[in-house]
C-alpha cells in the first residue's frame, strides 16, 4: 500500500499526484514512468513522473482525468492509499550536454518535461522551455520552469498567453529568437509529439519523444506497448519510452492507442479534454 | 480393491469433467478431481515397482510408488507428506506437468495398457490436503542470519524460498506484478489452474515467513548490485519476456494480441470482470490463434469463454506435433475450438481504421525431420487462401525477461537473451547470483522451473553455509 501525500487539483482536469514510494522515489530519473493501480479491481495506468523528493521518499505525478480509472485517481485525498505504485520504469531520458537544448511540454507533458529540463540544465545545456495548451487557464508551472530554463516562451491557441497559435509555431518563435537547437525533447499528447516531430524535420533538429502506448506490465512481459521505430517493433516499455521522432511510425501507432475507445472512453466522452487521450477532442472515437 | 491378487487393470480411470457445453462458456474449473474411491481404485493399478521408472521420469523425483501406496491404504496424510518432501507445489504440478512426457510416459503399465494417472493422484492428495486443513508446516532449521534475494515469486523463485527458508535463511522476494504466482497467475488461465491454489500456495511461503515485496521491479526499483549491498546471495528467477511475433505484414493491427498480453488482461487483470475490474478485454466474434503449445490452447480455449462463434488454431504442423499438453488438446477440440493444421500465416489485412480483418495463409506439407526431430513443414505452393478474423492471438513463444540482463553488469548472457548458468548447480558468471526457470532455458515447464529451483537453493545453500562470512560482503 501506498500512501497518497497529496492529490492537488492544479487546472481544470489536470492533477497533481504526490505518493509516498520510498522505492521510486531512491531511483526515479527524468524520463521515467510508474504504473499505478487506484484501488484493488483497478487497472494498471501508466504516468510520466513530474518531480519527486529523494529525502522525504515522494514522487510526483501529472495527471488528466479521461476515464474511469484517472476519475479514481483524482477522487483520492491525503492520507488515502493506493494498492500499487511500481518503478521507475522505462529507460529515462538521456541527459547529457548536448548544448541548446529545447524542452517542450503540453497537457500533462508540462509536468513530465519539467524533470528533464531541470537535468538538462544542470548538466550544462542552454534550456529553452516551450509549454503550449489551449489557452491561459490551462497553463501550470509557470514559474517553476523560470528556475530550469535560460528561456520559457508559452503557446496557447486562443492567443491568451505568450504566442498565438500551436506547437507549428515553434520554428518561427525559435528562429526570431535566434535560437539554434541540438536538441528538441517533448513530452505530452500523442498529437503534439507527432506534430513536432514532423515540423522539426525540415531543419534537421534531433527530436526525442516520450511515447504512451496503451501498457499493461510495463516490465517488459506482455507486448501491448509495440510500435514501429524505423521499420523495427520496438516494446515501449523497455527499449523507450523516449524515441527519436523522426522514426516512428505514427499513424500505426495513433491506431493502437485508440484500440479500447469504444469500451472506454465513449461512455466518459465529456471531460472535455483539448488535447489528451489522442488529442482528444477532434479524435472520433470509434 | 486393493486385494492383494492383483490383475492388471489396463485401463485408467477417467477424470470427471464438467459438461463440455457448459464449460465453453464459463471460467470455472474444467478437471473436476477424483473421488476418494476413484483415486483408490486408480492407486490400486500400481504395481509398485521395484524399479521405479516412473520416479526416474519425475524431474523432482518424487517418490511415486510410495505415495500412490499410501492412497491405497487410505493414509493420504503420509501420502502428501512424501509427495512434499519433493515438491513444494503439488497442487499445482498435479494439474499442469505435462505427464504424459515425464512421470506417466516411463510408467511399466503403459507398455501394455494405459499408465498410472500419477499426476491426478497427485492432485487429489494436494485436493485432500487443503480440504482437510490438514496442511503440515515444516521445522525451519535455526537461523542462519543470512539474507537472501529472490528476483520474481513464479514457480522457480517460489520453491528456492521455501527450500531457504526451511534451511533457515532469511528470504526476501522480490516480485515486480501485484500479484505473485508468475505465469501460474497471469498465463494459465482458471479454467485449468484456480487462482485460489496459487494464492494457496503463496500464502503458504509467506506463512514460513518468508518476506514477498510486490511491485519491485528488480533492475529498475534497485538494481542487482544495490540489492546485493543488504543480501549476502540472489536468485534471479524472472521467467519469460517479450513475446514473439511473426515478422509477417500487418502485426501490428489493432485485434492483434501477443497471448501474453491477451491472457494477462484476463486472468491477472480479470479482464472478463469488466467493468467491475476496469481492465477491458475486447470479445470478438471470429478468433485465430497462431501457435500449436499450451499457451495457444489457453487462449483459444479463454476466447471461447469469452463469447466467441469460432475459434481457431492454425499450427503449421500436423496435429502429432502439437507441442501442448495431450489433455489439453481433447480439452480444446470437446469445447469446440476448429484446429487448422499445416497451415501457416503469411499477412494480416486490416480494414481502413487499423483493425485486422482477414488473415492470409499457405498451406503446409511435412518433409524430412528437421534438427528438432520433428518433421519440417513446407509450404505447398499455391495454395495460398484468405480467412475473415476479427482477432489474432499470437502463441509463439518469448524471449527471457530483457530487464535484468540490461542492467546488470557482470552476468554471463545467452544469445536468445537468457542468463546462462552452470547446469549442476545454477549458478551465474557471478559468484553471489543464481538462476532458473524460464530466465535460463526459455520458455519450458512449471515442474522443470521448479527442479532449477530446488538445484540453485542447495548450491546457495552450500555457498551460505561455507564460503561467505557476513563480513565479506561489500557494503
Ligand atoms: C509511458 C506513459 C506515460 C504516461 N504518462 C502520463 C502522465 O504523466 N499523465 C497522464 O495524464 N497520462 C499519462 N499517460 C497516459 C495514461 O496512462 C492514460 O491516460 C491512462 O491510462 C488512462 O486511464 P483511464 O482509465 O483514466 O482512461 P481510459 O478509460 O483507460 O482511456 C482513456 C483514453 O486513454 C487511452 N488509454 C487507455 N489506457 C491507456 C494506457 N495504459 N496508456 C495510454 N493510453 C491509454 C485510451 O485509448 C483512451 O483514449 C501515460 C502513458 C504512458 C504509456
Ligand atoms: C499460457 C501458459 C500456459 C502454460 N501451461 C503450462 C502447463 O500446462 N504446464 C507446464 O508445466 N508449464 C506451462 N507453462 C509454462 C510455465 O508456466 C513456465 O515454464 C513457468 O511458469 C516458469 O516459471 P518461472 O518461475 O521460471 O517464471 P514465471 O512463472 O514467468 O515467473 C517469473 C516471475 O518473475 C517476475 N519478474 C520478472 N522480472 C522481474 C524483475 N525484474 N523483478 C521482479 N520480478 C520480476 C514476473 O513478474 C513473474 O512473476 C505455461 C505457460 C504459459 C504462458
Ligand atoms: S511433479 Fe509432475 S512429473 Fe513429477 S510426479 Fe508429479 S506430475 Fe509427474
Ligand atoms: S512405473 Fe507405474 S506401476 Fe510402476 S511404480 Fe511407477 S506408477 Fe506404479
Ligand atoms: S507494457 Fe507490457 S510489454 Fe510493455
Amino acid at each position: 500500500m501506498y500512501r497518497i501525500v497529496d492529490v492537488k487539483h492544479v487546472v481544470p482536469n489536470m492533477h497533481e499526484l504526490i505518493v509516498e514510494a520510498p522505492a521510486v522515489a531512491e531511483s526515479v530519473q527524468p524520463g521515467n514512468f510508474v504504473i499505478v493501480r487506484a484501488d484493488a479491481q483497478g487497472e494498471r495506468i501508466p504516468l510520466s513522473v513530474a518531480d519527486w523528493d529523494r529525502d522525504a521518499g515522494t514522487v510526483t505525478s501529472v495527471f488528466m482525468q479521461v476515464g474511469a480509472s484517472t476519475a479514481k485517481l483524482a477522487r483520492l485525498k491525503a492520507g488515502d492509499t493506493i494498492p500499487t505504485y511500481a518503478g521507475p520504469l522505462g529507460r529515462g531520458t538521456a541527459i547529457s550536454k548536448f548544448g541548446t537544448v529545447i524542452c517542450i511540454g503540453g497537457c500533462y507533458g508540462i509536468g513530465s518535461i519539467y524533470p528533464v529540463a531541470r537535468a538538462m540544465k544542470e548538466a550544462g545545456n542552454k534550456v529553452f522551455t516551450i509549454i503550449e495548451a489551449r489557452s491561459s487557464f490551462l497553463l501550470y508551472w509557470r514559474d517553476k520552469f523560470k528556475d530550469v530554463s535560460d528561456g520559457v516562451f508559452e503557446i496557447t491557441r486562443d492567443g491568451t498567453a505568450g504566442k498565438k497559435g500551436h506547437v507549428s509555431a515553434i520554428p518561427e518563435l525559435l528562429q526570431s529568437k535566434g535560437i539554434q537547437p541540438d536538441l528538441v525533447v517533448v513530452n505530452g499528447c500523442t498529437f503534439q509529439m507527432m506534430r513536432v516531430s514532423t515540423i522539426t524535420r525540415s531543419p534537421g533538429w534531433k527530436t526525442i519523444v516520450n511515447m504512451n502506448p496503451i501498457m499493461i506490465d510495463g516490465t517488459g512481459m506482455c507486448g501491448v506497448c509495440r510500435l514501429s521505430v524505423d521499420g523495427q517493433t520496438k516494446f515501449a516499455c523497455v527499449d523507450g519510452p523516449d524515441f527519436d521522432g523522426h522514426k516512428i511510425d505514427w499513424d500505426e501507432f495513433l491506431a493502437r492507442r485508440k484500440s479500447y475507445s469504444p469500451e472506454e472512453v465513449e461512455p466518459l466522452r465529456k471531460s472535455g479534454c483539448g488535447s489528451h487521450a489522442g488529442c482528444g477532442g477532434k479524435e472520433q472515437g470509434r | 480393491m486393493a486385494d492383494g491378487a492383483k490383475t492388471l487393470k489396463l485401463k485408467r480411470n477417467p477424470m470427471p469433467k464438467q459438461d463440455e457445453h457448459e464449460r465453453r462458456r464459463n471460467f470455472d474449473e474444467v478437471a473436476l478431481g477424483y473421488t476418494t474411491e476413484t483415486a483408490i481404485d486408480e492407486a490400486s493399478r500400481c504395481l509398485n515397482c521395484r524399479t521405479a521408472f516412473c520416479k526416474a521420469g519425475c524431474p523432482v523425483n518424487i517418490d511415486i510408488p510410495g505415495f500412490i501406496s499410501c492412497i491405497v491404504k487410505g493414509d493420504f496424510a503420509s501420502g502428501i507428506r512424501k509427495i512434499k518432501a519433493t515438491n513444494a507445489l503439488p497442487a499445482v504440478c498435479g494439474r499442469v506437468c505435462p505427464q504424459e512426457e515425464q512421470c506417466e510416459k516411463q510408467c511399466v503399465l503403459g507398455r501394455k495398457g494405459d499408465p498410472v494417472s500419477i499426476g491426478r493422484l497427485e492432485r487429489f492428495l494436494a485436493d485432500w490436503e487443503a480440504a482437510n486443513s490438514a496442511i503440515q508446516r515444516p521445522t525451519l532449521a535455526a537461523n542462519t542470519g543470512k539474507k537472501v534475494a529472490v528476483v520474481g515469486a513464479g514457480p522457480a523463485g517460489i520453491t528456492v524460498a521455501n527450500d531457504l527458508k526451511i534451511l533457515g535463511h532469511d528470504v526476501t522476494i522480490f516480485e515486480a506484478l501485484h500479484e505473485s504466482g508468475g505465469v501460474l497467475t497471469y498465463g494459465i488461465p482458471e479454467f485449468r489452474l484456480p487462482k485460489a491454489i496459487v494464492r494457496r500456495e503463496v500464502e503458504y511461503i509467506k506463512s514460513l515467513g518468508v518476506n514477498v515485496v510486490p511491485d519491485y521491479i528488480v533492475g529498475k526499483t534497485r538494481t542487482v548490485d544495490r540489492i546485493l549491498q543488504e543480501f549476502d546471495a540472489m536468485f534471479i528467477g524472472a521467467g519469460a519476456g517479450l513475446p514473439w511475433f511473426m515478422g509477417i505484414p500487418g502485426e501490428n493491427l489493432n485485434g492483434v494480441y501477443s497471448a501474453n498480453e491477451y491472457l494477462t488482461r484476463v486472468n491477472l487483470m480479470k479482464g472478463f470482470l469488466f467493468p467491475f475490474y476496469s481492465t477491458p478485454i475486447k470479445r470478438p466474434a471470429r478468433v485465430a490463434v497462431v501457435g500449436g503449445g499450451n499457451v495457444a490452447m489457453d487462449s483459444a480455449r479463454t476466447s471461447l469463454r469469452l463469447g466467441a462463434d469460432e475459434s481457431h488454431i492454425f499450427y503449421r504442423r500436423s496435429r502429432n506435433e502439437l507441442p501442448a499438453r495431450i489433455e489439453e488438446v481433447e480439452n480444446a477440440e470437446e469445447e469446440g475450438v476448429i484446429f487448422d493444421l499445416l497451415v501457416l500465416p503469411t499477412r494480416l489485412i486490416g480494414d481502413s481504421t487499423g483493425w485486422v480483418r482477414e488473415m492470409e495463409c499457405l498451406r503446409m506439407e511435412l518433409g524430412e525431420p528437421d534438427a528438432s526431430g520433428r518433421r519440417k513443414p513446407i509450404p505447398v505452393e499455391g495454395s495460398d487462401f484468405r480467412m475473415p478474423v476479427d482477432a489474432v492471438v499470437v502463441a509463439i513463444g518469448n524471449s527471457p525477461n530483457p530487464l535484468i540482463p540490461m542492467s546488470t553488469q557482470g552476468l554471463d548472457i545467452g544469445k536468445k537473451g537468457n542468463i546462462n548458468v552452470d547446469e549442476a548447480t545454477g549458478r551465474t558468471s557471478r559468484h553471489n547470483i543464481w538462476a532458473g526457470g524460464d530466465v535460463v532455458t526459455g520458455a519450458a515447464t512449471v515442474i522443470s522451473a521448479m527442479g532449477a529451483g530446488r538445484i540453485a537453493a542447495a548450491s546457495m545453500h552450500k555457498y551460505l553455509m561455507g564460503e561467505a562470512a557476513p563480513e565479506q560482503r561489500p557494503v
